[in-house]
């Protein structure tokens, strides 16, 4: 006992510090208050100003959107896009989650970098890519005359195979990673348990890998849907006057005509099309598979009159897989790896994804304007970049605003992800709930509801304005990053910590920080590309000398297509290509 | 005044009982074992102890201080987890150096201190490795040096052993029992395992259910058994059904179901009449070949089991199961031979009568 030297032991405790509840309280609280103040407030004052006409409540804001049949079509239009996004971009992407959840750990990651790379690179610029692309000089319809289908150049955008097809790149990089979360956790076990039983390899797929990620597969398609059908960037760039989405008409009624009562009005039709989906598909499958959390235990037991005939079918896709495996010769010793045909396929769809993006820096250095082959070499338009004050002060108020929001998404999520991963109370998946609201509602939503509320209390044009939006938006993704952080840390080092004697607050700073620290890294480099890339929000809320780069960069798009275009987007996609390596460093080195 | 004393102390999960609330005081060094099987509240037990959940109801002082509502890091613990919990991010030195750093001991003292410590479990090279550089039993004992060397008055230990190989945890308990002599501590030990709890306890805590069921040393609960449920937790134990004809003195006499008269121990006061099981462990069951006084079985075969022999026999009138008798191997010539009759024969000492009631 006495083998310590002057050292005082920890002191007796005999007060409490502070009780359980308020201190979950203050975790919370910052968070709630921005959730509150920024997107609950407007989207209610919004809601309130579509039943207004002049003084007085008023439907005629819903007679007029619901009595016009141009507004209905567009509805239309928008679900019969999104549907037809989403049911490509789930067929196109399962395969790829699934030769990513399978490969050894060391090819996984170089997949899962190119993923990533489009996941992050800006919507924006892969529809400027597109557009390039498909160009009446473009790389498609060279190849399209030197191939001899054709003689001449090819009308192939403005029109909806184009939109679809950019909004299908656009989102396949979602749906794969939402799948991959849950193919990750399926147990391969599970599948050569299946074999050893008897089943060959069609049907161990079908009848247990599929059905176990079948959850995995309708997350992503909810996550492509509603993240679609509030896209306006692609149907308005590679779209022509019929491919009109529903958010181009909310941004029409504002910024053309100032109608705020009938642009709320087609918000609030939005947000009610897409609560009725998450309604929908809580009701099907359940919400818990999007967040993550454990799913409800007691599955149904009986089997009923929809669940046989999928099991039909699922029997029936394992015989006939079976039976075309049959036909192939058999390859030796090829049991482990992935097999060839998927990984060809994979391979294809991942230069798909990334070639357009790639295609257009050559052009950004050539002297022969945006047509294919690139000519010459010339740095001129990065010059004028560099050399324009507008640009400039452009990418400085983007730089600004992403740092300011990172560090204000990360102060004010972490808390929060601490307290849904280690907090013991009630109403935590409420809490989750809210916390992913941003998530769920169409940013066009918001950021309208902003903008209103920002012309009253004169935030608009100010970088705090944008800071706050962009907050709000980011701080969901970082709750979420943190807590999966958080999941994956051993607790029992925290207590181990505070039994060697630390409180709490020490505990934090010596064990618990420095070994999450890569983590919270990149919530904070999230954070960071979600404001650089923001558009939606910046489409109102800031503008002429105010604005941010990608509201420059649209602002030009909508005019004129340009080489210099060509070379904004190119760094911008340089510089998400560098963040994404310092990431995956940072994480390797924690490894 | 005992090291660590509880009252009363118990714990609920929602209507489940976790911990009924239990009295348990452990002396300045003493090495203590909780035992018992998975769920029975051991961990929850030790928790409580290391204040890493709170309590529902009792106290818990330790050297006399009420502690019961004292956070983990003011309670004067040392804790040694299951998967050794090292921090990943530290070195060897600095995992071992961290209870001195929150407690401000001087950096030369705590040069010296790791460096004994590193000594002390055999390991004074590894100083600048990280955890994850050494193998299991080194990391255990890593554990060992950290929580031991603030010299808490308690040192709590959940199944420490559990992750190494039969061969590390026999090394590893002797490591720990001389530590435990060298720093004169006092441990509260978890395990699942009774041969670890009866080589290194000075006494045990056998739990089930969420409450103690029997608290002595090793020799007391195999040999002294105060309920079935102890009797047959430790080692193999014979249970012969019988009724107490008479007892005074801590002896009596039982009549079996043969009607055969058996004289007893009786480690607790039972009235004559009372329904009884009779123990007896293995190696104190003698088959004999002489005619004679007492119960008898038929050996129906034998195993030889190493150093040991094992003979099952059958007694309907005594005992639903079959009995166990063993005793050394040797070569012989007068070995039992199987199908034959055997009278039963033993030491009163050994036979211990538990009241037949608490089987569960
Ligand atoms: N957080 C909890 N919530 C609900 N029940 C719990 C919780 N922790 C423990 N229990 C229950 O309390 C009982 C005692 O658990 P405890 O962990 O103390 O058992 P144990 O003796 O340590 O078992 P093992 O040997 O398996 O480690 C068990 O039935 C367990 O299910
Ligand atoms: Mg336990």
């Amino acid at each position: 006992m006495a083998a310590i030297p002057a050292t005082a032991r920890p002191p007796a405790a005999t007060r409490r510090p502070m009780s359980r509840r308020s201190k979950q309280l203050l975790m919370a609280a910052p968070m709630v208050l921005l959730l509150v103040t920024f997107l609950v407030y407007p989207s209610a004052q919004l809601f309130l100003l579509s039943f207004q006409r002049g003084d007085g409540f008023s439907l005629e804001n819903y007679q007029r959107l619901l009595g016009t049949p141009v507004y209905l079509t567009v509805m239309m239009l928008t679900l019969k896009i999104s549907v037809v996004t989403t049911i490509f971009a789930v067929i196109a992407g399962y395969p790829v989650a699934y030769l990513i959840s399978i490969l050894p750990r060391a090819t996984k990651g170089r997949i899962l970098f190119w993923i990533l790379l489009s996941f992050w690179t800006s919507f924006l610029v892969r529809a400027f890519a597109w557009i390039i692309l498909l160009g009446r000089n473009g790389v498609v319809n060279q190849l399209l005359q030197t191939l001899g289908i054709t003689d001449a150049p090819v009308a192939l955008m403005y029109n909806f195979p184009a939109v679809v097809i950019g909004m299908v790149h656009a989102l396949l990089p979602l749906a794969v990673l939402t799948m991959l979360s849950v193919m990750e956790n399926i147990d391969r076990n599970l599948t050569r348990a299946a074999s050893t039983l008897g089943a060959k390899p069609g049907m161990a797929f079908w009848k247990v890998y599929f059905p176990l990620s079948f959850p995995g597969v309708t997350s992503g398609a909810l996550m492509v849907f509603v993240t679609a059908i509030g896209f306006f960037i692609f149907p308005a760039l590679l779209g022509g006057r019929r491919e009109t989405m529903i958010t181009q008409i909310i941004i029409e009624q504002i910024i053309q005509t100032m109608n705020w009562g009938f642009a709320a009005a087609v918000a609030v039709l939005l947000l009610v099309v897409v609560l009725l989906v998450f309604v929908i598909y809580d009701r099907a499958v359940g919400l818990s598979t999007v967040t993550g959390e454990a799913r409800a235990t007691a599955r149904r037991r009986g089997k009923g009159i929809f669940s046989q005939v999928g099991d039909a079918i699922l029997t029936g896709l394992g015989h006939g897989s079976d039976a075309i495996i049959g036909l192939f010769p058999r390859r030796r010793q090829a049991r482990e790896g992935a097999p060839r045909p998927l990984t060809a396929f994979v391979v294809a769809l991942l230069a798909v994804m990334t070639l357009p993006v790639l295609l257009m820096i050559p052009l950004s250095f050539a002297d022969s304007g945006l047509n294919w082959p690139p000519q010459g070499f010339t740095l001129r338009w990065y010059e004028q970049i560099f050399n324009s004050p507008i640009w400039m002060s452009a990418l400085t108020r983007s730089l600004v605003v992403g740092l300011c929001t990172a560090t204000l998404a990360l102060l004010i999520g972490t808390p929060v992800a601490f307290l849904m991963v280690r907090g013991r109370m009630r109403g935590k998946t409420a809490l989750l709930a809210f916390t992913l609201m941003p998530v769920v509602m169409p940013n066009m939503i918001l950021s309208v509801g902003l903008f209103y509320l920002y012309a009253r209390i004169g935030l608009v044009g100010t970088n705090l304005g944008l800071i706050i939006g962009h907050t709000v938006i980011a701080v969901p993704y970082v709750v979420l990053t943190v807590m999966s952080v958080l999941r994956n840390y051993d607790s029992r080092l925290d207590l181990a910590a505070q039994s060697l004697g630390a409180t709490p607050w020490v505990t934090l700073r010596l064990v618990t920080l420095p070994i999450i620290g890569a983590g919270m890294i990149s919530a904070f480099l999230f954070a960071f590309t979600i404001s650089f890339d923001e558009l939606t929000i910046a489409l109102f809320t800031s503008g002429g000398v105010s604005a941010t780069l990608p509201k420059q960069l649209w602002d030009e798009v909508s005019l004129s297509i340009s080489p210099l275009l060509a070379a904004v987007s190119t760094c911008l996609f340089l510089f998400v290509t560098v963040l994404i390596v310092l990431a995956g460093l940072l994480n390797r080195r924690q490894k | 005044m005992s090291t660590l004393e509880t009252q009363g102390l118990g714990k609920v999960y929602g209507d489940f009982v976790a911990l009924a609330p239990t009295d348990l005081k452990v002396e300045k060094a003493e090495f203590l074992t909780l035992l018992g099987p998975s769920g029975s509240g051991k961990t929850t037990l030790l928790s409580l102890i290391a204040g890493l959940a709170e309590a529902d109801s009792g106290r818990i002082l330790m050297n006399g201080r009420d502690v019961t509502h004292a956070a983990p890091y003011q309670r004067d613990i040392g804790m040694m987890f299951q998967n050794y919990a090292l921090f990943p991010h530290m070195t060897v030195a600095e995992n071992i150096a961290f209870p001195l750093k929150m407690r401000r001991t001087p950096a030369a003292d705590a040069r010296r201190l790791v460096q004994e410590a590193l000594d002390m479990v055999r390991l004074p090279h590894i100083a600048d490795r990280y955890p994850k550089e050494l193998s299991g039993g080194q990391q255990q004992r890593v554990a060992l040096a950290r929580c031991t060397i603030y010299r808490p008055s308690v040192i709590l230990m959940d199944e420490p052993l559990g992750a190494l190989d039969k061969k590390l945890r026999d090394q590893m308990q002797f490591e720990i029992l001389r530590i435990h002599k060298e720093i004169g501590g006092t441990i509260v030990y978890v395990t699942h395992d009774q041969e670890e709890a009866m080589t290194m306890s000075d006494r045990i805590c056998l739990m089930n259910g969420g409450r103690i069921a029997q608290l002595g040393s090793p020799a007391d609960l195999y040999f002294r058994p105060q309920s079935l449920f102890v009797a047959d937790f430790l080692g193999e134990a014979n249970l012969l059904a019988g009724r107490l004809v008479s007892g005074a003195g801590g002896e009596g006499v039982v009549r079996l179901g043969d009607d055969s008269e058996i004289r007893v121990t009786l480690p607790a006061p039972l009235a004559a009449g009372a329904a009884v099981r009779v123990m007896l462990r293995p190696q104190n069951l003698r088959l004999e070949e002489t005619p004679g006084e007492g119960p008898t079985a038929t050996l129906r075969a034998s195993s030889v089991t190493g150093a040991s022999t094992k003979f099952f026999l059958e007694a309907p009138a005594l005992a639903s199961d079959p009995l166990i008798a063993t005793r050394a191997t040797a070569m012989s010539a007068h070995a039992p031979e199987p199908g034959r009759d055997y009278r039963l024969s033993f030491d009163p000492r050994d036979a211990v009568a538990i009241p037949a009631e608490e089987a569960a």
